[in-house]
């Protein structure tokens, strides 16, 4: 090596055969980087790569090595500062990389070679891009020559990339290494988050450059606004003090830009009843009075008539999804006036169409607008809180207490009262998801994770990985089902590398849950490819990896299994809970069908 | 409603593709598409023709000012404004033809830009409505083929697209 970098020389091997010690957090960033700012050092643009990341503040990267990005991994070796953690496929990376995000509203980083490892973390990057969630990714790419040529593992990963990701970029040159991993961080973390996939040909990452770091980063294409129009600020407030049937309904946005304090005082103030999307659990309390729960698909009763029968409706940080407001034309027949706040344009007006919108940064709108708010009361809203109370009172997620059977329910429940509700939670998609949702009383933001716009099966142990290299020490959990684990279930051996303690909450009831349940209503109850034959020995599998595993199939069971499991601080437990098979999810309004025409559990 | 949309555009690799993927991935319209470099050299003008009811054409204005790579968007159509296209035509012109079909690219404005034994290739601008009536002028036997820019666009007077 010819260079002038520190060389701290290599990180000895693990003893083949044993686990890597665990170490104990992630290296937090303790020096100023103005310091040692390596301007004008000659390097390769691999080393000029982990510079970068090292200069952005980049903890942890999440990946796999191979053949172009090779030169990449070589310099990682010599980092003090960042962290890489190895997976056991790309998409376990990607997911990994998401949850690090969402738990902590840092940048999530993930690293894969070119072609296969790149086309792996095309399922995450979806994922990221639906949920918005800042994440960056580094590929490797075919040396320039032979892009173009159909070569060893080529694929065209920015084009292949392009509609799910925030942006993408493939770098030609080693002298704007350095630029595209700010930029990368600067766009996948401002404005609507999201994620940006940085491409590098593997004979960029070996070329000689100097290594010069930007300042800033301003691009003139690019600049998100922070500040709301004061005028339709105005209106919105004129419109909340003349409510009498108000609403707040808000979502991850609230979460991703750390709006939670504010959003409280506004319900505080307001005192207007709250829901919460699924990505939005967490940025209200949900033990709070105000809170009717969850609304859409599975959502209460109460806040999914409230929705339909208020007379002015905030959104904040939502989308009005077709999972959230189901069919906008049956939305649409009820009269109320909405005003929304979203930090992206396009998502206003997009489904629903909106007599107020506020485009700007949830924090900065919330202020103005609480500003506003302050001077004068609102009406007398004592009516509309009867009427939801009596919608409330319907009790509907209430379900068979007395059950011989494990009841899926009845374990969420009891693993909300055995973590105290103060659990890092993160779910795979489907039944347990719902479940998870409804039945976990997240009482802070970026407590719960999981895959919200894209639904993807796999999420929950690599997110949940994330989430503890994130915050070590912290209890985790990953509630799933025994169909969904099984799709990232190779990561249970990044979890023994990495002593990673995650809980494994598996409700077990031998089917694809959600997919038995469509069957059931829509399909004429034929199960179509949705029993899970030849499930294997959870428990066993769990040894297999060097974890335990405890099988429960008794509700008198259920307590005791998840006190002893969450005693144990130090190890990851796979609780495999035989549940009841034929529960389905209520409410549920059917795809398609207005949010008031809900199938309830009663009705049945 | 047929709209014409100007955009502003970062000369980079990719830019072309991630618009027009945006308008397939969404399901909107392109009747016509055009692409230059500007003056500056940074940038490229594209000038989109599509179809749409006021809310969709807000979307498409909406989805295009998210793409990172775009700089400004327009549509033309909100205000006065001026569009031009390029058509190159070559149509049969044995003896018997020729001086009817020299006639009509004369009543169109149109130029003759090469001659062979048997055929003419005609040069013609205007707006497509122009170009559409002038293929209808022609005996439609004799077209032997057309090939057209698609519309670029510009505003009248004081309106300008810059950055």
């Amino acid at each position: 090596m010819t260079t002038a970098t520190p060389r701290s020389g290599p990180k000895p091997a693990p003893p083949p055969g044993r686990p890597a010690p665990a170490q104990a957090a992630v290296t937090p960033r303790v020096e100023s980087v103005a310091g040692d700012r390596y301007d004008n050092v000659p390097m390769t643009g691999a080393q000029s790569l982990v510079r970068s990341l090292e200069e952005i503040g980049c903890e942890v990267v999440f990946g796999i090595p191979g053949g172009t990005i090779l030169p990449a991994y070589d310099p990682l070796l010599d980092s003090t500062r960042v962290r890489h953690v190895l997976v056991r496929h790309e998409q376990g990376a990607g997911h990994a990389a998401t949850g690090y995000a969402q738990a902590t509203g840092k940048v999530g980083v993930c690293m894969a070679t070119s072609g296969p490892g790149a086309t792996n973390l095309v399922t995450p990057i979806a994922d990221a891009h639906m949920d918005s969630i800042p994440v960056v990714a580094i590929t490797g790419q075919q040396s320039r020559p032979l892009i173009g040529t159909d070569a060893f593992q080529e694929a065209d990963i920015t084009g292949i990339t392009m509609p799910i990701t925030k942006h993408n970029t493939l770098v030609t040159d080693a002298a704007e290494i350095p630029r595209a991993i700010a930029e990368a961080f600067h766009l996948a973390s401002t404005g609507r988050p999201g994620p940006v996939l940085v491409d590098i040909p593997k004979d960029v990452t070996t070329h000689k450059t100097e290594f010069h770091y930007p300042d800033s980063v301003s691009m003139r294409s690019y600049n998100p606004v922070k500040k709301g129009h004061a005028g339709q600020i105005k209106k919105a407030v004129q419109l909340l003090q003349d409510a009498e049937r108000p609403m707040i309904y808000t979502g991850g946005g609230i979460v991703l830009s750390n709006a939670a304090p504010k959003l409280k005082e506004l319900v505080k103030r307001t005192g207007f009843p709250i829901t919460n999307t699924l990505m939005g659990l967490g940025g209200y309390s949900g033990t709070d009075a105000q809170f009717l729960g969850m609304l859409g698909m599975h959502g209460t009763y109460e806040a999914n008539m409230a929705m339909q029968h208020c007379d002015v409706l905030i959104a904040i940080g939502a989308r009005f999804d077709d999972r959230v407001i189901g069919n906008p034309a049956h939305f649409a027949q009820n009269p109320r006036k909405i005003i929304h706040i979203d930090i992206d344009p396009s998502s206003i007006s997009k489904r629903v169409k909106v007599d107020v919108p506020i485009v700007g940064n949830i924090p900065d709108v919330l202020d103005d607008l609480l500003l506003l708010l302050g001077k004068s009361g609102s009406k007398d809203i004592k009516a509309w809180w009867k009427q939801i109370e009596e919608w409330r009172g319907k009790d509907c997620l209430k379900y068979d207490r007395a059950s011989k059977v494990i009841k899926p329910q009845f374990v969420l429940e009891k693993l909300y009262e055995v973590t105290g509700g103060d659990a890092f939670i993160t779910s795979d998609v489907g039944q347990h998801q719902m479940w998870a949702a409804q039945f976990y009383k997240f009482e802070q933001p970026r407590r719960w994770i999981n895959s919200g716009g894209l639904g993807t099966m796999g999420f929950g142990l690599p997110a949940a990985m994330g989430v503890t290299l994130a915050n070590p020490g912290a209890t985790v959990a990953c509630v799933t089902g025994e169909s969904s684990i099984q799709m990232c279930l190779q990561e249970l051996s990044t979890c023994k590398q990495y002593r990673l303690p995650i809980k494994i909450i598996n409700l077990n009831n031998k089917y694809m849950g959600m997919v038995r349940q469509w069957q059931e209503f829509f399909h004429g109850n034929r199960y179509a490819e949705s029993y899970m034959d030849a499930l294997p020995d959870f428990v066993k599998l769990a040894e297999g990896y060097g974890h335990s595993g405890l099988l429960i199939d008794k509700p008198a069971d259920v307590e005791p299994a998840l006190r002893e499991t969450f005693k144990r601080k130090n190890d990851l437990v796979f609780l495999d809970f035989i549940t009841d098979q034929a529960e389905n999810v209520y409410p549920m309004i059917p795809g398609g069908k207005g949010i008031t025409e809900m199938i309830l559990s009663e009705d049945l | 409603m047929r709209h014409i949309i100007s955009i502003l555009v970062e000369n980079e690799a990719g830019a072309l593709s991630r618009i027009s993927n945006m308008f397939s991935a969404r399901g909107y319209n392109i009747e016509s598409l055009t692409v230059a470099p500007t003056e500056d050299a940074s940038m490229s003008r594209l000038t989109v023709v599509t179809k749409g009811s006021d809310e969709v054409i807000e979307k498409i204005t909406k989805q295009l000012n998210k793409l990172v790579e775009v700089v400004k968007v327009v549509d033309l159509s909100e205000a006065e404004h001026m569009e031009r296209e390029l058509m190159l035509i070559k149509v049969r012109a044995g003896a018997k033809e020729r001086e009817d079909v020299k006639r009509m690219a004369d009543i169109f404005r149109g130029r003759v830009i090469d001659v062979s034994d048997n055929t003419y290739t005609i040069e013609l601008t205007g707006d497509g409505a122009k170009l559409d009536a002038f293929i209808q002028a022609l005996d439609q036997s004799a077209i032997l083929e057309t090939v057209r820019t698609g519309a670029c666009g510009i505003g009248r007077g004081n309106r300008i697209l810059r950055v």
